[in-house]
């Protein structure tokens, strides 16, 4: 049982956890918090496999930016007091159920399929690094680089525009 | 680390993100849980990409860059996710102005 396997379970336990907390939590400001969690535990198991630059990314993008815009609005709306009336419990247990037959189906066509012979390279590695990322993105796959400055710049166009008062 | 162990994760935090769209009323819960279905399409394409390298690894080329390709498409994910939950709350932003509610059953009820 080294180090690197009891990481693992724990990141993975975290990750599990804190995922069904942001589903199952009444107030909105907890669920972001669980989700903030969520996404630190993922970046943690992204750091165990050695791609440092997409942990990063992950913790500055989705849990430093994104995550703080949702805080934002749910502030904006004040829904930090408002309950949430919630579904037909019967609804809940069919989504439930629903995603519980996916999970079922997902773990039985994959169980047995030959790609879990092999085995994914854990603490070492040299193509998480950033030089050779970079070497890679700004070579091979420039054109869709540029092509996503294009895309946020009509996101950010659009967003403006959906957002102005009339 | 064998492949099998990030395969039944991402795949155990995918369901719980489609029972959390599935199962919430709050427009802006069920964002996230599809920000955390995205995350765990993420964690399997970085643990794929790590697989590859070791199987190029394992067949003797020392400087591979066999699985970066994985890498830089979580890359452009995550690109494509801050673009589309800046438009995605600005929708929900101006749905909340108009109707003072972010409940999806409400919404549902406009079409009649």
């Amino acid at each position: 049982m080294n180090v690197t396997l009891i990481l693992f379970w724990f990141l993975s336990v975290l990750a599990l956890f804190s995922a069904l907390m942001v589903v199952t939590s009444k107030n909105p400001v907890h669920s972001v918090l669980w989700l903030i969690a969520a996404f630190f535990a993922i970046s943690g198991h992204y750091i165990l496999l050695n791609a440092q630059f997409l942990a990063i990314v992950n913790i500055i993008v989705y849990a430093g930016a994104i995550m703080v815009l949702f805080l934002f609005v749910i502030m904006l709306m004040n829904l930090n007091k408002s309950v949430e009336p919630q579904k037909n419990k019967w609804l809940r247990l069919a989504g439930a159920v629903a995603g519980g037959c996916l999970l079922l189906v997902l773990v039985a066509a994959l169980k047995d399929s030959e790609v879990t012979q092999k085995s994914a390279l854990v603490n070492t590695g040299d193509i998480g690094l950033i030089k050779n990322l970079g070497k890679e993105l700004f070579s091979t796959y420039v054109v869709p680089f540029e092509i996503s400055s294009i895309l946020f710049l009509s996101a950010m166009v659009g967003a403006v525009v959906i957002g102005k008062k009339e | 680390m064998p492949i099998n162990n990030y395969i039944f994760l991402s795949i155990a935090l995918f369901c719980i993100g489609i029972v959390g769209v599935l199962t919430r009323r709050n427009a802006i819960i069920i964002f996230m849980c599809i920000e955390l279905m995205l995350n765990a399409v993420n964690l399997l394409l970085v643990a794929f990409s790590k697989m590859h390298y070791k199987v190029a690894l394992a067949a003797g080329d020392a400087t591979t860059t066999a699985g970066s390709d994985g890498q830089l498409f979580v890359f452009f994910i995550m690109v494509v996710a801050a673009a589309e939950v800046s438009v995605g709350l600005a929708i929900i932003v101006m749905m909340y102005r108009n109707i003072h509610s972010v409940d999806v059953n409400f919404l549902n009820r406009l079409k009649h």
